[in-house]
């Protein structure tokens, strides 16, 4: 994987002979076993921590800034699809803090009373 | 792109069309919304509000019911005594909410769990915590086969041994193990952790697409692309931290776990699943 943090942003990331073959990039754009520096965590991260009675970011351990389309984007695994990151919002220059505010948007993303899943549950929901 | 030789077999299987990476959603949320932490629909609840159940003369269905009953009241911390390992108990649970199981489980425990925080005295049968999404789950004593398979997040400890295929095809999370593990752990896994304190059984993380796993005691064998990986200043800070959560210590040292990450020889698979797909058909 590419050391420029940008890498996905300003390229197409077909780096490899195989990938330009198949037009697509191989495995994620993102290191995904990065683990979270706690000292980077954001006031509304520990708040959502108090909330939900944990020690740690718990699930959100997971979630990174990733990039899709060229743009700056989280992955929503209740929507199995990527949610953009709003264009003017300034990126760190580093990959931890970056993920703190994917980490953000993810929860205010998924507890929005728009998300898909809020249709989906008056549908579907059986209890 | 543009330096695609187009006659590659690849475009007349179209390959280039066929949309293999992720499905982008349009941005229809404010980044400045007012802060609110649990789901839309979920249910409220007070963790300092107490209640119990005594599941011994209950059926699977009821004790579950009545978990929810209690949770529609705003109960946020529910004992449960004598689970007498009856299988799926706790299933489901999409809330904040502590449980607390007085003895054993069955097959299946507390899968699909979204939130809570559970904890079990006793030990468990397979595939506890399937499906796990979020919260944690704390097994005092020892697990069966496939524990935490196919977890998604959170953190899911088992204090004693484990059987077989723990987290096998594991999409995110950390799985916790305080003794031995048997044959085939993190088998298939895509991302997420697994510590395990004691020894692992054979074929260690095999066919591991990425994640990570790291081992206190003796590995038996590694599996099919599974190697070591070196352990970063930012693993260790965060591995001395994570075990600290549950009262656990590496045997000797965070340090000197040893790491095992994919080989990533495996990688090209999905990507030549669709013309294998268009071939056949």
């Amino acid at each position: 994987m590419s050391n420029d943090i940008d890498h996905f942003i300003n390229t197409d990331g077909l780096d490899s002979e195989r990938e330009k073959t198949i037009g697509q990039h191989i495995g994620y754009r993102y290191d995904v076993n990065l683990v979270p520096d706690y000292e980077r965590i954001t006031p509304f991260l520990k708040k959502y921590m108090e909330t939900m009675g944990w020690d740690d970011l718990n699930w959100l351990e997971d979630v990174h800034m990733g990039y899709e389309e060229s743009r700056a984007a989280v992955f929503d695994r209740n929507i199995n699809g990527w949610v953009t990151v709003p264009e003017e919002m300034k990126l760190p220059d580093n990959q931890q803090d970056r993920d703190m505010i994917a980490r953000e948007l993810l929860i205010k993303f998924q507890m929005s009373p728009n998300h898909p899943m809020v249709e989906l549950n008056k549908a579907y929901a059986k209890f | 792109m543009a330096e695609l030789n187009a006659e590659h077999e690849s475009h007349k299987l179209g390959m280039h069309t066929e949309q293999l990476a992720g499905r982008t959603q349009q941005v229809f949320f404010s980044p400045s919304a007012d802060e609110n932490f649990v789901y839309h629909d979920s249910i409220e609840v007070d963790f300092d509000k107490v209640a119990e159940i005594d599941a011994g003369p209950m059926e699977i269905t009821d004790i579950n019911l009545r978990i929810r009953e209690l949770m529609k009241e705003g109960v946020g911390t529910i004992n449960i005594k004598n689970p007498g390992a009856k299988h799926s108990l706790g299933v489901g649970i999409l809330n904040r909410l502590n449980l607390n199981f007085e003895g054993s489980l069955g097959y299946f425990g507390c899968g699909l769990a979204d939130g809570p925080n559970i904890r079990i005295s006793g030990r468990v049968g397979w595939s506890c915590a399937e499906n796990m999404m979020s919260g944690t789950i704390v097994v005092e004593k020892n697990a069966g086969s496939t524990f935490g398979a196919a977890m998604r997040g959170g953190d899911l400890v088992c204090k004693g041994d484990v059987g077989s295929r723990t987290g096998i095809d594991q999409k995110g999370g950390t799985i916790i193990v305080g003794g031995r593990a048997g044959a085939f752990n993190g088998f298939m896994m895509q991302r997420g952790r697994i510590i395990i304190l004691g020894d692992a059984g054979k074929n260690l993380g095999d066919s591991m697409y990425d994640g990570t796993i790291y081992v206190g005691g003796k590995i038996a064998d590694l599996g099919v692309d599974a190697v070591e990986g070196e352990i970063t200043e930012g693993e260790a800070k965060w591995l001395e931290a994570k075990l600290s959560l549950y009262g656990m210590e590496a045997p000797n040292g965070v340090k000197n776990l040893t790491k095992i990450v994919a080989g990533k020889q495996l990688w090209n698979y999905d990507n030549l699943e669709p013309s294998e797909k268009k071939l056949v058909l």
